[in-house]
């Protein structure tokens, strides 16, 4: 029998075949299924993957919106797959390499599961000598706490003395200093009270620091993974592969492979991938992600094309002029990259909070010594008090309140669609004032109108035909109409410069460009419908502005495009600033003179003429359909609905004021307990408590992000 | 007391336990696709199908 999970997912017979274990050894290619949720998804997913003749094996991982797929040997093309997931009704994306299996992940998970069965188990031992044990069953739990303890922190703790080696190396004091000298120094007098029958041993203290920091470390990197795979599923949007013409055949190859003098193929609505000239008689393109400007240009014959344009009507072909690192958009992602060296590294609350703990911890430890020596004179006293100090004083919460907040943000707003790409981006987004929007392409798209007065007749062929483009003027038609059920059409075919035609009972119907590109003609039979092509406000644009408002930013228009129509869009949305004609530098120079007046900029846009303004500002978001430039340029991409910003905004405010609640509690704890540490008072027990609940309502409070 | 010599080896060989079991799961690669593992059990399994 079949299993149906979800509503959403057809299903098929369900034969669905799981290899055992997870990622194949073998595994050759990697596939981004950005649509899958159910356990129906995966089981059609790997029964038309291993139906296929050129897959060995294919195993998907539901968590990361992924397969893997081990081919024959000697196969290197997956686009059949793709086409076959697509059939299937699963959008599929190559991606672009397949990752070495990252193990840090995991091998930090079994630091943290030792630390975390050594510090219960001593724990349940210290539990004894704090009820009471004294003498000889004291010094018994003592050194079987020893016995688990030292071989525990000597491997679970390793993290933190490789860091803190290497930074002595290079003259620096890191936060895995004192955290290093805290573990070594309690396991170490810990030892010693126990061979000479002391009263306190701070095992428990060693292997709860241990486990507490390392659960801030594992959040931390798990976080950072997930940036990271955000990033490398973002770039599997973009296409790898294009269709070069070898003879008579079009053959996919990927885009590395296209040399100069290549003659590529081009459906309609494609991205232009390198630097070409035009082989065809003439298309129009649209060059607004790398100007602003959102009138189709013609290109005829013999005329250049841009690495970063959209093909409007097409199919074409062109000849490639230039390709690799020579192409327009590469030598403009080169200087992106140098402007963003340039913009200096953004200090983060946990670097600026470790600047000043890790001097105050050492220096606090050692005056602590030093009083301790002066007035006792004794030298096993004095160290006791010290590394009771250092223990108390540790940055155990610390190493916890930011991670934990980080985790808590980055998981909802992936939830939501918002991929955050780097790991201070929250920090930066929450302090926004200001926000200047890109208009062509981020605010508005153009749009074709159906005429009110189309009879539904005419409305059904417009969807059929629509349904068979994957044009972005269709796309939007399929978006317009879509209560509108698609009349039956034969004989489809995307005419080259054209648009598309087909037979409807016999009856010739097409959907073509006008020859001025400013609109489109619906013919059926001999009867002509005008739909005029129009620069629409995308969904939720104005909602988007008015929240922003209500938050009390500043909102403002940044646009390469002409004066009237920015300012005629700006009405709409009720913008009154609006920049227009603003070349991609004379952008940058508005977001520096905005952040000369002392604001914090946020900018959103999408072009590429928007990616160095991207950089420059304080924070910067990227719709997920923009040029890869633009998102690499961005902090942050939004997939789906622009209206969330609104949302991302609001999240960065609320994870921001979380981390310094969480950096005052933490701060609390230790100025009730360093007087008591360096007087001499602290406990194991008092230490054990503190550090627990401290770590515990740090985290308690990260959860509260929302 | 001497009931503790009984109950110490006791506790720290289930405590052992837990911590081989728990490396286990780390080396098999468990905690690399909790949502696909929560959604794979309402697979019918290849082998059970007559």
């Amino acid at each position: 029998m079949s299993v149906t999970a979800c509503p959403g997912c057809a299903l098929g017979d369900s034969e669905a075949i799981s290899a055992p274990g997870n990622r194949p050894a073998d595994a050759t290619f990697e596939l981004v299924l950005p649509g899958i949720h159910c356990a129906a998804c995966i089981a059609t997913v790997e029964r038309v993957l291993n139906a296929l003749p050129e897959i060995r094996s294919a195993r998907v991982n539901l968590t990361r919106k992924r397969a893997w797929v081990a081919a024959e040997p000697g196969i290197t093309d997956p686009s059949g797959w793709i086409e076959a997931l697509a059939d299937a009704g699963y959008e599929a994306h190559e991606a672009s390499s397949v990752p070495a299996p990252d193990s840090s992940g995991s091998d930090l998970a079994l630091h943290l599961g030792i630390a975390g069965f050594a510090m219960m188990n001593v724990m349940l031992l210290s539990v004894a000598v704090w009820s009471g044990a004294a003498d000889a069953t004291r010094n018994l739990m003592y050194w079987i706490s020893a016995m688990i303890a030292l071989p525990a922190t000597a491997f679970a703790a390793q993290p933190f003395f490789r860091n803190a080696w290497a930074a002595l190396r290079a003259g620096r004091l890191a936060m895995d200093v004192p955290i290093s000298l805290a573990i070594i120094l309690a396991c170490g007098i810990s030892l010693y009270e126990t061979i000479e029958g002391g009263d306190h041993a701070w095992f428990e203290a060693a292997l709860s620091l241990t486990f507490f920091l390392l659960a801030g470390r594992y959040l931390d990197l798990r976080m950072r993974q997930s940036v990271r795979s955000a990033a490398s599923d973002l770039s599997a949007l973009e296409p790898r592969r294009v269709h070069r013409i070898e003879g008579d055949a079009r053959v996919s190859r990927p885009i590395e492979d296209i040399r100069l003098g290549d003659t590529l193929w081009l459906a309609a609505g494609a991205r232009v991938p390198v630097d070409a000239v035009l082989v065809d008689d003439q298309v129009r393109v649209d060059r607004s992600a790398l100007t602003g400007e959102s009138d189709p240009i013609a290109r005829i014959a013999g005329q250049d094309l841009v690495a970063g344009d959209v093909v409007l009507t097409g199919p074409v072909r062109i000849r490639a002029t230039a390709v690799g690192e020579d192409t327009t958009l590469r030598r403009m992602t080169r200087l992106v990259a140098i402007a963003e060296t340039a913009r200096g590294r953004y200090s983060s609350l946990a670097e600026k909070a470790a600047s000043i703990y890790t001097p105050a911890i050492h220096l606090i430890a050692l005056v602590t010594f030093i009083g301790w020596m002066a007035v006792t004179g004794d030298i096993r006293q004095s160290l006791n008090v010290a590394v009771a100090t250092l223990i108390i004083t540790c940055p155990c919460a610390l190493g916890l309140a930011i991670p934990a907040v980080s985790a808590a943000a980055t998981g909802r707003l992936y939830r939501l669609g918002c991929l955050v790409k780097s790991d201070t981006a929250l920090e930066r987004l929450a302090q926004v004032d200001t926000v200047v929007f890109d208009k062509t392409g981020t605010l508005t798209r153009q749009e074709l109108v159906v005429p009110g007065d189309m009879p539904t007749d005419a409305r059904q062929v417009l969807r059929g035909l629509a349904n068979a483009s994957d044009h972005p003027l269709s796309r939007g038609l399929r978006a317009t109409l879509r209560d509108v059920t698609p009349a039956a059409l034969n004989g489809l075919a995307e005419l080259p410069g054209k648009g598309i035609g087909a037979l409807r009972n016999g009856q010739p119907v097409s959907l073509f460009a006008a020859d001025d590109g400013r609109a489109s003609i619906l013919s059926i039979g001999e009867t002509r419908y005008v739909l005029d092509r129009t620069e629409r406000t995308v969904p939720g644009a104005t909602q988007l502005i008015t929240r922003l408002r209500g938050m009390g930013m500043d909102v403002s228009l940044l646009t390469g495009d002409a004066e009237d129509r920015a300012i005629r869009i700006g009405d709409e949305l009720g913008i009154s600033r609006v920049w227009a004609s603003v070349p991609a530098d004379g952008k940058v120079q508005v977001v520096k003179a905005l952040r000369a007046e002392g604001r914090n900029v946020l900018m959103v846009g999408d072009g590429l003429n928007d990616a160095a303004a991207l950089t420059a500002a304080n924070a910067s978001i990227a719709p997920g359909h923009a040029l890869d430039i633009s998102r690499n340029a961005a902090d942050a991409v939004v997939t789906g609905d622009i209206g969330m910003i609104a949302d991302v905004l609001r999240l960065a405010t609320s994870a921001r004021r979380r981390m310094l609640e969480n950096l005052l509690i933490s701060a609390g704890y230790n100025v009730v307990a360093i007087p008591l540490a360096v007087l001499g008072f602290a406990s194991p027990l008092m230490a054990a408590v503190a550090m627990s609940t401290s770590s515990i309502t740090v985290t308690l409070n990260a959860l509260r992000t929302r | 007391m001497n009931i503790l010599l009984v109950l110490i080896p006791c506790s720290l060989f289930l405590g052992g336990l837990a911590l081989v079991l728990f490396i286990w799961t780390i080396r098999s690669d468990q905690y690399d696709d909790p949502d696909g593992a929560a959604n794979r059990i309402l697979l019918d399994d290849p082998n059970d199908q007559g």
